[in-house]
């Protein structure tokens, strides 16, 4: 669905801000067989961001070099930037073992997201809260059993509700909101962080270019042509902005990962 | 288009969005983060390495160069000495070889001198027996000239003397050629 399409519904001859039925997608080959029905537009752009990742970590690092030439080079200015902005500052010593993962996570939420301002498909795969939940999901589990692993059942437990060295007056407190924070609602932040900024931005951009596009295509009108320019504007301002947000938040979702695993690893004092 | 929008709350997963998506995940954790990463960073490893071991072999190759330098030094300095030893060696070996050589020469020379001191004095003692035997016989023949000529006068006598003397050189003379 583009803009055309979706301005084209609202036949009043009225404008009409689009909302949350920006985000529903049918299958691609609308009438196609059944077993196709779950290939939507998300699904797709989610595919082939994970076609993108693997090509580009597949030509940077297959065959690393020790001079490195082409895409190595890219690769591992990625590398280092994950490991000495992301990684060691959480790990410390512990980073070289846990950057695989930390390098993958934030290499596929980064794709996903600047696809919401690729051409064509200008849609951020975690803007659909699903995707968020699996990459959130994923840490949480790896939180939990590598706390349990490294600090014991009871003493997992004990570390995050009663970190030591307070009064004890102040764990009757204390306790029930870091179980509640650490336990409880962690993923739901992790997650909804993530896909509330790529929904807003994408319901943002969406709303600039539509003002553009019906004060100066659709409805061109002298009263409307200076509310035109300013959407087309302000359409191209926040592109460059929400590919800031976009590798911020991918950023943001590996940081904390990585203090997450580093709480379990370590108990936090 | 509301009613569509109504049916789907934004906050709800989709389950087929969910399936995908821990696909989707799952496949870049296995290509990237198992199969590819672990290589960069082996190179990164490697690179580290390769970059301390060129520095740390370098610095070997320096000090075994100062090494050396010392060592060579220390052998130049050596063979100065002894240099300077074998000088002084042969100077005074060539010193004692040319005092050997004079003191041979002066003994020769003695040698020699005494041999021809020797002959002189054999060949003078020789004469002298000669001149002995001779002179008796040559004082007889004068004495008998002197007499049978009846000396007169102090001029015939001389005259006899002379003439004597002058028959006693050409004696020798003739006898010289001989």
């Amino acid at each position: 669905m583009s803009a055309p399409h979706i301005l084209a519904a609202e036949s009043g001859g009225e404008f009409h801000a689009p909302g949350v039925e920006l985000f529903d997608w049918g299958p691609l080959f609308p009438g196609g067989p059944a077993w196709l029905e779950w290939l939507t537009k998300p699904v797709l752009v989610v595919l082939l961001s994970v076609i993108i990742v693997c090509a580009f970590a597949w030509a940077a690092f297959r065959k690393p070099k020790l001079v490195p030439r082409g895409a190595q080079n890219v690769g591992e200015v990625a590398y280092l930037f994950v490991r000495e902005q992301i990684a060691r500052p959480a790990l410390g010593k512990d980073s070289d073992r846990w950057m695989p993962f930390l390098f993958a996570t934030f290499a596929f939420i980064l794709v996903m997201n600047l696809m919401g301002v690729v051409p064509v498909l200008q849609l951020p795969g975690p803007s659909h809260i699903a995707f968020a939940i699996v990459l959130a999901a994923v840490v949480y589990v790896m939180m939990i059993f590598l706390g349990i692993k490294h600090q014991g059942l009871v003493g997992y437990f004990k570390n995050i509700m009663f970190p030591p060295g307070l009064p004890k007056l102040l764990y009757v407190v204390l306790a029930p909101i870091e179980f509640l924070s650490t336990i409880i609602l962690r993923p739901f932040t992790h997650s909804v962080r993530l896909f509330a900024n790529m929904f807003a931005g994408h319901i943002l951009l969406a709303f600039f270019a539509t003002v553009g596009y019906w004060f100066l295509i659709e409805k061109l009108t002298p009263a409307g042509f200076g509310v035109g320019v300013v959407g087309l504007l302000m359409t191209i301002i926040m592109t460059g902005f929400e590919m800031f947000i976009q590798a911020l938040q991918a950023f943001i979702f590996t940081v904390l990962a990585a203090s997450y695993i580093a709480g379990s690893l370590h108990a936090e004092h | 288009m509301m009613t569509v929008a109504a049916a789907n709350n934004p906050l709800l997963p989709h389950t087929s969005e969910l399936v995908v998506g821990t696909f989707a995940f799952a496949v870049v954790l296995a290509v990237v983060a198992w199969k590819l990463v672990p290589k960069i960073r082996t190179t990164l490893d490697e690179r580290a390495d390769a970059i301390e071991g060129g520095l740390k072999r370098a610095e070997q190759a320096q000090r075994e160069a100062k090494q050396l330098l010392e060592q060579y030094q220390a052998q130049l300095a050596e063979a100065r000495t002894e240099a300077a030893r074998l000088r002084e060696k042969a100077r005074e070996e060539g010193a004692q070889i040319v005092a050997e050589m004079r003191q041979q020469a002066e003994a020769e020379a003695r040698r020699i001198v005494e041999a021809a001191q020797a002959t002189i004095e054999a060949e003078r003692q020789q004469a002298l027996a000669q001149l002995r035997t001779e002179i008796g016989a040559l004082s007889v023949e004068l004495a008998s000239r002197v007499v049978g000529e009846a000396l007169a006068d102090r001029a015939a006598q001389s005259r006899v003397v002379d003439r004597f003397l002058d028959e006693l050189e050409e004696r020798v003379r003739a006898q010289e050629p001989a």
